[in-house]
């Protein structure tokens, strides 16, 4: 059973967030390079389709080039089908863990919040995977755009508790 | 086979290793896919402040930060050793459009008439690296994720709240280029 201040610890972590999962197992920190290498994977595949580049993200948003909508749309039809065999399965973790997938609450956040990001992506060209991207590819400009965007989640958690929800 | 490797990379190829990134990480940890929230993590690792949305231990949510690790030296890989060596294939009315902004340096992957050290002092360079920068760590926290947590993780697993959010970046985005951007390209 987990203790109090773990439960406490567990809602904050919660508050606004999609992927926050309580497993109950804990492990050295080496295991996390199953996710650094992804990761790895998951850059080269940024840059390689050119995910990463302001100005695919203009085309996207004037509707004049399929390419992003074809990756997102492809992104989703992939990741739905394997949420659903997942599911049907009831496939477990390698580690025996019975897979958990938190459950998203709607607040009003997502709507003021959504159309904020929405505003920032089409200027920036880059939503927050990106930003990690252009930094390894070379561009070191946007290291302050990066550090102005960790400013912005500070803001928001500052700002928290008085902003509609 | 490394000449087939430089060149850009299909959108379906794209899509599909991105989308398998759902039950990797579900598979090796139970982890919904989500990278916004990495930047949550460092503000409570490094500047918490007694903030209680960042008063949580940080270092159970650290395979995120190795993640986003991953896809900076992931992308430097790519860029080092992968790079297409030919400029930008652009849509014609994009480039069109753009050229007539004056941005015409499609040889990389953000134009260096905005993304460049240089700028940064200027009205637009202000603007595009700083406050964009701002409204996208503001804007993806308040809407509790962005294109991963929400576009497609949401959406793969079927979640209403996910919809509304990434129709809301769309939204978002649309204004912007269309309504903001024009005037915002020429300052």
């Amino acid at each position: 059973m987990p203790t109090a201040q773990e439960l406490a610890d567990l809602k904050a972590r919660e508050l606004d967030a999609i992927c926050v999962n309580e497993s109950e197992l804990v492990h050295p920190w080496w295991h996390n390079l199953k996710y650094a290498a992804w990761g790895i994977l998951f850059g080269i595949v940024f840059v390689k389709a050119e995910i990463v580049s302001w100005f695919r993200i203009q085309e996207m948003f004037r509707f004049e080039s399929f390419h992003m909508y074809g990756v997102i749309g492809t992104a989703v039809v992939v990741g739905l089908i394997s949420v659903l065999l997942i599911k049907r399965t009831k496939a477990k973790t390698i580690y025996g863990e019975a897979i958990h997938i938190p459950e998203k609450t709607f607040n009003k956040g997502q709507i003021y919040g959504g159309l904020l990001f929405g505003l920032g992506w089409a200027i920036t060209g880059a939503c927050p995977g990106p930003l990690f991207a252009q930094m390894g590819a070379g561009f070191s400009v946007i290291i302050v755009t990066f550090v102005s965007a960790v400013a912005g989640t500070w803001v928001y958690g500052l700002l928290r508790d008085k902003l509609p929800h | 086979m490394l000449e087939i490797i430089r060149q850009p990379w299909p959108w379906y190829l794209a899509g599909a290793l991105i989308g398998l990134t759902v039950p990797y990480l579900l598979l090796v940890g139970n982890k919904s896919f989500g990278i916004s929230s990495s930047l949550r993590h460092m503000c409570a690792a490094c500047i918490p402040a007694n903030i209680k949305f960042f008063k949580y231990d940080w270092k159970k949510e650290a395979w995120n930060l190795f993640f986003v690790g991953g896809i900076a030296l992931g992308a430097f890989i790519a860029a080092q050793f992968l790079s297409n060596p030919d400029p930008l294939v652009l849509a014609e009315p994009t480039a069109e459009y753009l050229a007539s902004k004056g941005i015409t340096d499609t040889s990389s992957l953000l134009p260096s008439e905005i993304f460049s050290w240089d700028q940064l002092f200027t009205l637009r360079g202000l603007i595009f690296l700083v406050i964009g920068g701002f409204m996208v760590g503001f804007g993806t926290r308040y809407a509790g994720g962005c294109t991963s947590g929400h576009a497609i993780m949401g959406l793969s697993s079927l979640q209403w709240p996910s919809l509304v959010a990434t129709c809301c970046f769309m939204v978002g985005g649309i204004a912007m280029t269309w309504l903001i951007l024009p005037y915002l390209l020429t300052l």
